[in-house]
């Protein structure tokens, strides 16, 4: 083989679209090549008469390059440019070489050549379809010990990267009239006649250049000109129109609801190097007024023993490589078909000075005009002949050829072998849209009939396969007028789906549907056999179409075989659905920028900064990030959390409120509209005083909680637990719009407008006092459960004489562009007497001292206010609000309903763990009677000793009862308390 | 991705600024304190899930904000209208409703596509 400076002893001269003196170098499996500007890798590696890149998954059989698309199921290589920016299952068919490319073949070793996996070519009777399902059924551990991960090493194909992607990935957002997907024939015509409107276009096409298959398709003129030049001709007049955009490289890979499309547009894959301000891929997503669907069809393969060693391939495919690439995929080259298509690619080749050993045809009668033009070249054609083997280790070297029927069996040598079972319209992207699919009996294929969407097929994707028809379909389908003249050189004729002479029935031969599967005939048989019926059972049984070709090649055959198996015709056999994408679509793409600090975007308060240089840890409660507890030098957290506790009851402490919910409620009937959102009574709040609410669904459980403050008759705030904010908006509003409607009311978030720092503790108001401006805070001026408007530090804020601590308390609330500072000072102030800052961790154990409870930790969406202790909370006396009838449900009113309650541990030094289940009998034989859980659990260092609250079966008759906790190694004995542990009297709140 | 018309933006935009709320027109009883217990699980714990023409109700939470109501065909997830909310049910168009129906027929149900036809 070759690996000199030039770019391949198989080029043929004159023949191809690249320019010879344009080249790129890359290696292969660490071999350096020359290819040229344009060449796939496919095509540069074919020049050099390689036909070998890579083992198959299950069998590791040799594998080349089956096609010259994005329907390649073989040819899979992991091509890099460096460490990090290296992609693995990249089809060959499509990458197109860049000069520096590191291109490696996969699923091999030690080598490609000699490839240890290749001895399960040899056990494979015992790997039929199914094998995994029966072979691994038992023993039970087995699975995740020993089948699981042995399976899992040996399965998928190629490594993924272990670095981050260093690529950036754009995203763009646009609106079209018409999108037109594939740039083929039908695709530019439908363009030009929907662009003639004025209309915006947009069209969209996978490979580097328009002409779909114009690519390989030398012998069609259109125009009076080569189809490919017209394709390129037509393309600059529409890029050159204001109205249209064309996009190629570029695929719609699905098609979803209401015009809603996602494209991929392959950016600076082809380029060696790549600006860095350009991303490497660039998804769209578009939303189309309409959709012409112009995606062409696929070519198939013919399904016989052995059809796929290295140097089969598809007769388009060789075209392909031959008049566009200019590259010849062998010296002495067979033709095995049951389509006239395939006898274009052997003149084509025979005129570039190719022997054609021979066409082999399955048919009896092909169409007169190719079989008249092999005459003329002087092709030696086997009409009703098969091809019943192959041989050739690394590289097909001869086939089995015979009569129809087995007779006559003689070899004959080739060195590469041809083959086309037909074409296969692609369906996939109308199929997405939800359309309907009928199925062709003349021709053997699905195509459109029924329309979800405002969506039409064209051309070849649509069964159109005469050119002149195909061009009226598409300028009608444009919606405007185009000219353009043009016609087949061959009228095609022909077709099969399903297995050749030369597949089977025996259980030796491996004639394969789906190479990238390794699924043959056999597997198929043997699904139907053993009782699969419907062809997504056999699907799923054989696996057949589910690789990442999704069964571009195979599920037409696969559906073909299974239907002859049952006897039954191919409709009712069914298809399987097409799902979106239609080819491979990056991680990268997708996500965009939705990555490291932009997945999932952190909310940081107004104070965060300076609470982070003053050593806190924070902990993530929603998105919220909250300071969590603030150790000093040596300190562990319990360390920490005791001298915050210690301090806040002695001195006072500091704390973050800001990521409290905080909704304004406002307008002449907001006291009225509060009295139907909450349990309590509000219409006798006077303003200037707040309350501790209680927010119930019309179930009776508690939704949410929060303390309300009034600050005028017609203005209320509202504070919500961390968490509830978006919800209870979203209930409110719900209830305002449309329950509630006549009520005058406003609604507003507030949370990210205000920044909230509580101060808490003996000396809490002699730490702010120096700061508050208009206001008397003395404890008579401004007892408990107050709220003033005032100045603080001479900004406009709320106070909030309010404790959830038991302590003497306040929150002070300031516009969020001055918390910091407002922070900065208090704190100053704070820690000169002795006080600290503390985090949510001493804040979840002061108030469950108290036993103030937590909604989502203490209660569970079935909880009720009297369940939680909190019955006092719902009015008795007024007649309507949410909740009221629920709460009246037999089953809310009976006796025995969990109630919650303290515990404590028989020994104090026992801390309970929060989710630990509660039983009566400690030695009731499994399954025991659990009488609940428990729901919050603390060292409290006020007390020296442990605190629980639980949810426990008729909690509050159990008082001063012993219960138990079984735990994993032990049973720890808990007695049934209040729930509030410190200061029950409550005077430490009002000081 | 669905297209819904908002009534009260007067624009079809993306299925990304809304949130679905529900089955529409199933009105809070007013004289909810009073009604019995079959009363409200009806009103409450059940809906019709109904395949096919639904009327739910829509939010345009990254929008205007408003609820408002929506008849949707649940097989082909086409909007057939959106209105208001407090408005009484809509009839939906003789048109609309065939074009529904027709499709329902040719309906992708589990049953004929991927069950076992036999």
């Amino acid at each position: 083989m070759s690996s000199s400076s030039n770019s391949g002893e198989f080029r043929i001269k004159g023949a191809g679209r690249h320019t010879p003196a344009r080249t790129a170098r890359f290696t292969f499996d660490g071999k350096s090549y020359t290819a040229l500007e344009g060449d796939t890798v496919a095509s540069a590696l074919l020049a050099h008469g390689v036909h070998l890149l890579g083992r198959s998954f299950k069998y590791h059989r040799p594998r080349g390059i089956l096609t010259s698309g994005p329907e390649e199921p073989n040819a899979l290589l992991d091509v890099s440019r460096d460490a990090a920016r290296r992609q693995p299952n990249v089809r060959a068919t499509v990458q197109e070489v860049f000069d520096g490319a590191k291109i490696a073949s996969q699923n091999r070793w030690p080598s490609l050549k000699y490839d240890i996996g290749a001895f399960n070519d040899m056990l494979s009777p015992f790997f039929a379809a199914g094998f995994y399902y029966k072979t691994f059924m038992w023993p039970r551990e087995a699975w995740h010990k020993l089948y699981e991960p042995i399976i899992r090493r040996a399965a998928g194909l190629g490594e993924a990267p272990k670095e981050a992607d260093p690529d950036h990935y754009a995203s763009r957002y646009v609106h079209c009239d018409v999108l037109i997907a594939g740039a083929g024939v039908a695709g530019l015509t439908a363009a030009l006649s929907a662009a003639a409107t004025g209309k915006k276009v947009i069209l969209v096409d996978e490979q580097p250049e328009v002409g779909g298959a114009l690519h390989f398709d030398s012998s069609t003129v259109i125009d009076g000109q080569n189809g490919f030049d017209w394709a390129q001709a037509m393309a600059a007049k529409l890029k050159a129109m204001p109205n249209v955009t064309v996009l190629t490289r570029t695929t719609v890979f699905g098609y979803y609801n209401h015009g809603f499309l996602a494209l991929v547009e392959r950016v600076t894959d082809h380029v060696a190097l790549p600006g860095r301000d350009l991303p490497r891929e660039r998804l769209w997503q578009v939303r189309a007024k309409k959709v012409v669907l112009a995606t062409g069809s696929i070519e198939r393969h013919m399904v016989f023993a052995n059809n796929d060693r290295p140097g089969i391939m598809l007769a388009s495919a060789a075209r392909s490589f031959l008049n566009h690439h200019g590259v010849a995929v062998g010296r002495n080259v067979g033709v095995y078909t049951a389509h006239d298509s395939a006898y274009e690619a052997a003149f084509d080749l025979k005129r570039a000075g190719v022997s054609i050993a021979a066409i082999v045809d399955s048919r009896s009668h092909p169409g007169d005009g190719v079989l008249a033009e092999a005459r003329a070249l002087g092709i030696d054609v086997l009409t009703g002949h098969a091809v019943t083997d192959t041989s050739g280790r690394l590289r097909i070297n001869s086939i089995t050829v015979t009569r129809n029927g087995g007779a006559n069996a003689r070899k004959i040598k080739v060195d590469a072998l041809l083959i086309s079972a037909g074409w296969t319209p692609s369906v996939h992207l109308f199929s997405q849209s939800r359309g309907k699919l009928r199925f062709d009996e003349a021709n053997q294929r699905f195509l459109p009939d029924i329309y979800a969407q405002n969506c039409i097929s064209v051309g070849a994707c649509n069964g159109t396969d005469d050119l002149a028809d195909l061009i009226d379909e598409a300028i009608a389908a444009g919606g405007g007028a185009a000219v353009v003249s043009g016609e087949n050189r061959f009228e095609w004729t022909g077709g099969m789906i399903g297995a050749a002479e030369g597949a089977g029935p025996e259980d030796a031969v491996k004639a394969f549907v789906d190479f990238q599967h390794d699924v043959t005939a056999k597997d198929i048989r043997l699904a139907v056999r053993e009782g699969m019926h419907s062809i997504e059972h056999i699907k799923r049984f054989t696996t057949n179409g589910m690789a990442s070709d999704q069964g571009k090649l195979s599920n037409m055959h696969g559906l073909a075989i299974a239907s002859e198996m049952l006897d039954r015709p191919i409709p009712q056999v069914g298809l399987t659905t097409f799902r979106a994408p239609y080819t491979p679509v990056t991680y990268g793409t997708l996500i965009a920028h939705s990555r490291g600090d932009l997945f999932d975007p952190a909310r940081k308060t107004p104070m965060h900064a300076p609470e982070a240089a003053e050593g806190a840890e924070f902990e993530d409660v929603g998105n919220w990030k909250r300071a969590w507890y603030f150790p000093k030098r040596g300190e562990d957290m319990h360390a920490a959390v005791n001298r915050e506790c210690r301090t806040v009851r002695e001195v006072g402490g500091v704390f973050d409120a800001s990521t409290l919910g905080k909704i304004e409620v406002v307008g002449p009937d907001a006291a009225k509209f509060l009295n139907l959102l909450y349990t309590n009574t509000w219409d006798t709040l006077k303003p200037g005083k707040s309350r501790y609410g209680i927010m119930t669904r019309e179930d009776g459980f508690i939704y949410d909680d929060g303390v309300v403050g009034r600050l005028a008759e017609d203005r209320f705030h509202v504070t919500t637990t961390t968490g509830g904010a978006p919800r209870v908006l979203q209930h409110m509003e719900d209830y305002l719009q449309t329950e509630f409607p006549h009520l005058n009311v406003w609604l507003t978030s507030t949370t990210e407008q205000w920044a909230v720092i509580a101060v808490q503790g003996p000396k809490a108001r002699e730490i702010i006092a120096p700061f508050i401006d208009g206001l008397d805070i003395s404890n008579e001026a401004f007892p408990h459960m107050s709220v003033a408007e005032c100045t603080i530090m001479g900004v406009p804020g709320r106070l909030f004489r309010m404790s959830f601590t038991g302590e003497l308390g306040f929150e002070v609330n300031v516009p969020a562009d001055f918390g910091a500072a407002v922070w900065k000072a208090i704190w100053e102030r704070a820690q000169s007497m002795g006080a600290c800052l503390y985090g949510t961790e001493t804040m979840h154990v002061l108030r469950a001292e108290k036993g103030y409870i937590i909604v989502g930790q203490d209660t569970d969406g079935t909880v009720t206010p009297d369940d939680s202790g909190y019955g006092w909370a719902v009015s008795k006396k007024k007649t309507d609000f949410v909740g009221i009838r629920g709460l009246k449900r037999p089953d809310l009113v009976r006796e025995g309903r969990k109630q919650l309650v303290g515990l404590f541990t028989k020994d104090p030094k026992d801390v309970l763990e929060e989710g630990a289940q509660i039983v009566a009998d400690p030695n009731q034989p499994k399954p025991m009677t659990m009488l609940g859980h428990v729901t919050s659990s603390y060292w409290s260092e006020t007390l020296g000793r442990s605190i629980a609250i639980a949810l426990v079966a008729g909690g509050r008759a159990k008082m001063g009862s012993t219960l138990y906790v079984p735990m994993a190694d032990r049973t720890i004995s808990v007695e049934v308390t209040d729930m509030v542990f410190f200061d029950k009297e409550g005077g430490r709140i009002n000081g | 991705m669905l297209l819904i018309h908002c009534p009260y933006c007067e624009e079809d935009r993306s299925e990304l600024e809304f949130r679905w709320a529900g089955e529409a027109h199933i009105a809070r009883p007013e004289n909810i304190a009073a009604i019995s217990d079959e009363e409200f699980a009806e009103f409450f714990f059940l809906r019709n899930n109904e395949k096919g023409l639904t009327y739910e109700r829509w939010r345009h939470i990254h929008g205007c904000g408003r609820f408002f109501n929506a008849a949707r065909d649940t097989v082909s997830d086409r909007f057939l209208m959106t209105y208001k909310a407090g408005l009484p049910k809509q009839p939906i168009p003789v048109a609309s409703k065939a074009a529904a129906i027709a499709e329902e027929k040719t309906v992708e149900t589990w049953e004929a596509t991927e069950g076992d036809a036999r």
